[in-house]
């Protein structure tokens, strides 16, 4: 591994003023944290110029273009508008009452980690050995054989965040993945994403330790204060370990022992890691935003969020997103307070709305999950314009997964993550009739060949069926 | 005319100044789909009194002069809908065992329990599963001692405090891989165990004269066994491979007496003219697509397409979320009319399915005679934009009022300037 290099990208990537002279002048002998040893192998899948005409189109942004064309050329977004003109050697396709919207991305998905079947020997997604598992990297978890990932691109995905789960207060490295099949995981992560962090609140932590009853490792947290200060002796260790490699870059001399776990938290505390906190209760995230101030972080998204429609205001004023869902609730005590206008509650006080599914049920419909919002609020007199709405599925969370300026919404320049739906999307009876990744046609559900069959699959009764 | 009825009747002329028992009803200009020979009437009157429907008309019909009269003109108008497979009104929170009254794995019994026991009329999930257009539940208990999960009923969902309850409607027993390991470890271990205590059952009372111990089954559950072991009770079972299934309805060809219906069979169209030729019925969710476990391999969204288009009796029901969503059984259902079922197949699916399995009389159509469960929709009521305008349940018109629509009144507007939001109770 060549030392030198790492070091001017770990200075670039941290923008330290200190890299310079300093670090050059002990050359091989700096020791640095590796960025990104699991580099992402995935490149776009061979595409042709496609020109989709007389759509309905979403573009992500906020906006609808009734009889809307979309140039696709070399797999990203070239043109969008009403008068665009068909290159001669693009592939042109009709889409007269059709709809097309940016990919779908989901910000919390566990396929791969917990995928299909739900055997033990294939359950892989929470590492509860200790309630402080920073170390650990859900992408080492994820199958890519998943059926799962098959289906949520019938279901429109283009994008989704695999996260560990939720027994942890710090669960461990989520990965943004782009939805193609792959052998290796590195064959379907994110190029250039940036890597999250899954932290827990409430109930989970202290079921599965504290109150594990034998069945886990046991000990703290048994309650919220404990979970609390679970985080906050971590940050200060993390902060600790911090100083300590900033000064070691600065100066030079014992390179500090390097650590897993800490290596995950000082990522977060350098702004490279983003923070993706499952966390229901609107008490909790408001003390969640306390702790990130105390310790000079941020919260990227609190997830599942069923409260936050009780403190819209003060998520709008710190800045993280809700990833939520439509109308879970009542399975345990922190989600009783579950409300169907959650999110376009959240969507109007101004804060960041995200759907998603923490399911590979649900992340095979997440347009429909956004359209019973996008309806209950509606019904509240919240009148949300569908075009507007559709940022919770795509350009929301491509923002809480820091890809927004990659994918997300069709502006020229961006990554071609595109879906043809049957019809408009808000509907139940919509489906996905083309899904491009990359300006690559990664599913056509009138083309069989387009239609990926896992390992898992084939040779087991339905391979291959229409699901 | 009951206390409840008495009570109902005062809350409604106090909050809503809405149809009254005494007084007859007329639902006029609605899309009404009968879910009989009338099929789909576009523009109709139903009248209703005394908590029955009197008679579905086409429009311009005469409406009775003492009737009080709700507009649906243009909106989908249906019978109540019905969840065929719930855990609602027996679970408050999930995660809580002490309101948890599903199962008893460490009961001694298990045929004999009786979910109705465990009835809670104020479950918050009860308004919340009615407005939403559901009038009917089929609640189950969960097997959890051996493969007998109990006996499950229907209740409407008033939420009445002497909520009428259909008890005992059906024995659950659980098959394939879950039977199979409350059975003991293994499908031939869960087969032996069925087996010996139907004929414990079809032997009640008399092999227990001398003693309360069967084969398989003590007294106490061998008489809870015994009506559906004569066939004078509804036998559900939770089964999903094409394997098991098939072995179900082997036991059912050596056991002609027996009432069979299936929950789950997400491998069901591999077996499908078979399950037609012999007249049992299934629940399926069409959400399950995914080989989630080693008996549901061949999962697909075109199921219930498939499984009606061989003649089998379908019914919809949200099996994998029945606690606290069994309002979606609407939205499954939609998305199987995606997958190929016919919306008509797909509204009978919510309600002259289950009515047919569960022997409901008069329940899942609007006709002359039945019960007046009905919904007046804003929009398609398989659609997910939509949503019921008016639940009525025996002819009542329902609050819509729920733990839920509270608390979104309360946090509509986030203004403490004056004074906390809790002083705000919508």
């Amino acid at each position: 591994m060549n030392r030198v290099s790492l070091t001017g990208v770990l200075c670039m990537a941290l923008l330290l003023a200190a890299c310079g002279g300093k670090n050059d002048a002990s050359g091989d002998e700096g020791i640095t944290v590796p960025k990104d040893p699991f580099p992402s192998t995935y490149t776009a899948y061979p595409n042709v110029a496609v020109f989709i005409s007389n759509a309905t189109i979403i573009d992500g942004t906020g906006a609808k273009i009734e009889n809307g064309s979309l140039l696709l050329v070399d797999g990203k977004v070239s043109a969008i508008g009403k008068d665009i003109e068909a290159p001669a050697d693009a592939k042109k396709i009709d889409a007269s009452g059709r709809w097309v919207t940016p990919g779908i991305i989901d910000n919390h998905s566990h396929l791969g980690a917990y995928p299909s079947p739900g055997v033990s020997s294939l359950s892989d997604g929470n590492e509860i050995s200790a309630p402080v598992t920073a170390e650990v990297w859900v992408e080492h978890s994820v199958w890519p054989q998943d059926p799962g990932f098959t289906r949520a691109l019938a279901g429109g995905i283009t994008s989704l965040q695999i996260l560990p789960g939720s027994a942890n207060l710090f669960g461990g490295r989520g990965v943004v993945l782009k939805n193609v099949p792959s052998r290796t995981v590195q064959g379907m992560k994110f190029p250039g994403a940036p890597y999250t962090l899954k932290m827990a609140c409430g109930e989970n932590p202290k079921r599965v330790y504290g109150y594990g009853g034998g069945r886990y490792p046991g000990g703290a947290p048994y309650s919220r204060m404990g979970n609390v200060a679970g985080y906050r002796a971590a940050w200060i260790q993390a902060t600790d370990y911090k100083r300590k490699w900033d000064k070691y870059e600065k100066e030079g001399g014992d390179a500090p022992t390097r650590d897993l776990e800490l290596d995950t938290l000082k990522g977060v505390l350098d702004g490279d890691i983003l923070v993706h906190m499952h966390c229901y209760r609107a008490d909790e995230m408001a003390q969640v935003m306390d702790i990130s101030k105390e310790f000079g972080y941020k919260v990227t998204a609190f997830h599942h969020a069923v409260e936050s429609y009780k403190i819209a205001d003060k998520l709008a004023e710190y800045g993280a997103c809700s990833s939520m869902w439509a109308d879970w609730w009542g399975f345990k005590m922190e989600a009783y307070d579950g409300i169907k206008e959650n999110i376009p509650l959240v969507h109007k006080a101004g804060a960041c709305a995200i759907v998603h599914s923490d399911s590979e049920v649900g992340i095979q419909r997440l347009n429909q999950e956004a359209a019973k919002a996008w309806a209950d609020g509606k019904k509240v007199g919240i009148n949300i314009p569908e075009e507007e709405a559709w940022q919770w599925l795509s350009l929301n969370p491509a923002k809480s997964l820091g890809i927004d300026t990659k994918t997300g919404s069709l502006v020229p320049g961006k990554m071609a993550d595109v879906v043809i739906w049957s019809g408009n999307p808000f509907s139940v009876y919509s489906k996905a009739d083309q899904v491009y990744i990359d300006g690559a046609l990664m599913y056509d559900r009138s083309d069989a060949t387009r239609r990926p069959v896992s390992d898992f699959e084939l040779g087991q009764p339905g391979e291959g069926d229409l699901k | 005319m009951s206390a409840r009825h008495i009570a109902s009747l005062i809350a409604v002329v106090a909050s809503l100044a809405l149809p009254v028992v005494a007084q007859p009803v007329a639902i006029v200009g609605g899309k009404v789909w009968t879910g009989t020979r009338q099929g789909t009437v576009p523009s109709a009157v139903v009248v209703i009194d005394n908590g029955r429907v009197v008679s579905v008309n086409k429009a311009g019909s005469p409406v009775p002069l003492d009737a009080t009269v709700i507009d649906a003109g243009g909106k989908w108008v249906t019978p109540g809908l019905i969840a065929a497979f719930s855990r609602t009104g027996i679970v408050e929170v999930d995660a809580e065992e002490t309101t948890d009254d599903t199962s008893a794995g460490k009961s001694d019994y298990s045929v004999a329990l009786d979910a109705a026991d465990g009835f809670n009329p104020d479950a918050t999930a009860i308004a919340v599963t009615r407005v939403e257009g559901i009038t009917r539940i089929v609640v189950a208990p969960e097997a959890s001692s051996n493969l007998f999960a109990g006996q499950g009923f229907v209740a409407d969902t008033t939420g009445a405090v002497d909520t009428e309850i259909d008890r005992k409607a059906f024995v659950l027993i659980s098959l394939g891989e879950h039977g199979a390991s409350l059975a003991g470890g293994s499908r031939p271990a869960a087969w032996a165990q069925l087996r010996a205590a139907l004929d414990d059952a079809k032997a009640y009372p008399g092999r227990y004269l001398a003693s309360n111990e069967g084969t398989a089954l003590d007294r106490v559950d061998a008489a809870a066994l015994a009506p559906a072991a004569k066939g004078q009770q509804l036998i559900l079972i939770e089964a999903n491979k094409a394997s098991d299934l098939n072995a179900i309805m082997d036991f059912a060809e050596a056991n002609k007496d027996l009432d069979i219906a299936i929950v789950g069979a997400d491998e069901g169209w591999r077996v499908a003219p078979r399950l037609a030729k012999a007249g049992i019925p299934v629940i399926v969710d069409a959400f399950s697509n995914l080989p989630a476990s080693f008996e549901r391999l061949g999962a697909t969204g075109e199921n219930a397409a498939r499984l009606k288009a061989a003649g089998v009796t379908v019914a919809i029901a949200a099996i994998s979320d029945g606690t606290h969503n069994a309002r979606l059984a609407m939205q499954i259902a939609g998305n199987a009319v995606a997958n190929g079922l016919s919306h008509d197949d797909a509204m009978d699916a919510l309600t002259t399915a289950p009515a047919a399995i569960f022997g409901l009389q008069g329940l899942g159509v609007i006709g002359p005679g039945s019960r007046a469960d009905i919904v007046v929709w804003d929009g398609d009521p398989l659609e997910v934009t939509s949503n019921p305008d008016v639940v009525m349940i025996d002819g009542e018109v329902q609050s819509m009022v729920t733990r839920q629509s509270q608390l979104r009144d309360r946090y509509l507007k986030l203004d403490e300037r004056e004074r906390p939001l809790a002083y705000v109770k919508p």
